[in-house]
């Protein structure tokens, strides 16, 4: 009788969590109370790596210190010339009488050692609605998109990687400008353009970065480089493969950009066109 | 009753299953993950029938819902009704040799697992492939060592 209670209950709220979001507020406060639990269970991963940490010899963190100025160096001349870039293509757009607003909140989250399903490429991060995360807020790391948020309580959230194969990104290539879809693919750590038609111009190499089409992923972040075009005669459609900048798999901390300010300027200059 | 319950080391038990359950793997050792939830709850509802039962599964069915992000209800499903056809069983299930339990646990868990298989592509999760369903075997493989691990926490804590 039981059983039959619980199996009823179960496909009811199985369906309403298909159908609608109606259970997102029951999730979010049953998220408080596995984050303990999640907490505990990412202890024992964390506190390995602190102990590696600490038994890292002087000569290693003195190399990888001397590697870091150098980059630092390069970065901030980088930033010298940005700022007076920023500053000349706010001038542009005024010209062009639209606004764009490129100053982006950014929140660092540490992704927490929790394997989720086999087959989700997910991650648990430590950062949830207190510290300002939302649904469907971008998730990037040093070398470009990781993914996007997809669930989130009060203390975690649960982030869906672009290499899901729920997941698609509206992307463009950088050198010819064409647009595209990236879906996850068959591999944990690769993703696929799908319907580019086979005469379309790529080649191994190509940059793929995000179009910001669709408002959910701010524009022109590196997404990653075409490492396989295949051309089959019968096939509509080309097959592509993409290897992701950044670190998809294995990053340890990402950054959630904020609530981005959509870029106006583009439209409306396609719809004055 | 006169032992006293500790429930307290079934809730034990059951975090130590949790952190199994999340614990990073290499990429090959992804789908031959045993289904630790899954045999611990099978031996307190084999062990002490009175203490955990479809409810009791239940409600850990859900908090693994929201752990791993998948539908709500659909492993509070799945975990119900492996406790379910074990307290049906449970005093079959006492009497049997390792090996033997050791298969009928390992077919509970492969229905289990099917049924959350077809939960998942029912709603149209497109990477789950049948390779989930590996887990089956090694939790077959595992049940002896499991089985024995928690005889002896039962025995020595005196969970009644």
């Amino acid at each position: 009788m039981r059983f039959a209670a619980c199996a009823i209950l179960s496909f009811l709220s199985i369906s309403i969590d298909h159908a609608n979001s109606h259970l997102a507020s029951l999730r979010a406060a049953l998220g408080v109370v596995v984050y303990p639990l999640q907490y505990i269970v990412n202890a024992p991963v964390q506190g390995a790596a602190e102990v590696l940490d600490d038994l890292r010899g002087r000569r290693t963190l003195l190399e990888e210190n001397t590697r870091l100025h150098a980059e630092n160096q390069l970065l901030s001349v980088k930033t010298q010339r940005y700022s007076a870039l920023e500053s000349e293509n706010q001038r542009l757009r005024k010209l062009l009488d639209s606004s764009s607003a490129f100053e982006q909140q950014v929140v660092v989250a540490d992704v927490l050692a929790i394997e989720t399903t086999p087959s989700a490429r997910q991650i648990v991060l430590d950062k949830g609605s207190n510290q300002g995360v939302f649904v469907g807020q971008p998730m990037l790391d040093a070398y470009g998109v990781i993914g996007q948020v997809s669930n989130v309580s009060l203390y975690s959230s649960t982030g869906l990687l672009i290499t899901d194969q729920r997941h698609a990104l509206p992307v463009l290539l950088n050198r010819t400008g064409l647009r595209a879809i990236a879906v996850g693919g068959d591999l944990p750590d690769e993703l696929n353009l799908s319907f580019i038609s086979i005469n379309a111009d790529i080649k191994a190499g190509d940059l793929v970065v995000t179009s910001g089409l669709g408002g959910r992923f701010p524009a022109g972040y590196p997404v990653g480089r075409v490492t396989a075009v295949s051309l089959k005669p019968g096939d509509a459609f080309a097959t592509i493969v993409v290897e992701p900048t950044a670190k998809v798999g294995h990053s340890r901390e990402v950054m959630l950009v904020g609530p981005q300010a959509h870029d106006i300027g583009a439209e409306r200059i396609s719809v004055s066109e | 009753m006169d032992t006293p319950h500790r429930v307290w080391v079934i809730a034990l038990s059951m975090l130590v299953a949790f952190m199994l359950t999340a614990m990073p793997l290499p990429q090959w050792a992804l789908p031959w993950r045993p289904a630790w939830i899954a045999m611990v709850l099978v031996y307190w509802c084999m062990a002490l029938p009175e203490r955990v039962g479809v409810i009791t599964a239940w409600i850990i069915g859900l908090t693994l819902d929201v752990m791993h992000g998948t539908m709500l209800g659909q492993h509070a499903f799945g975990l119900a009704f492996v406790a379910y056809v074990v307290l049906q069983y449970h005093q079959r299930l006492r009497v049997f040799r390792l090996v033997q339990q050791a298969l009928v646990v390992g077919t509970i868990v492969f229905v289990y697992l099917l049924g959350m298989l077809w939960i998942y592509r029912l709603l149209g999760s497109v990477n789950y492939s049948f390779s989930y369903l590996c887990g089956a075997i090694s939790t077959a493989v595992l049940w002896p060592w499991v089985y024995i691990v928690l005889r002896d926490v039962r025995r020595r804590a005196r969970v009644g």
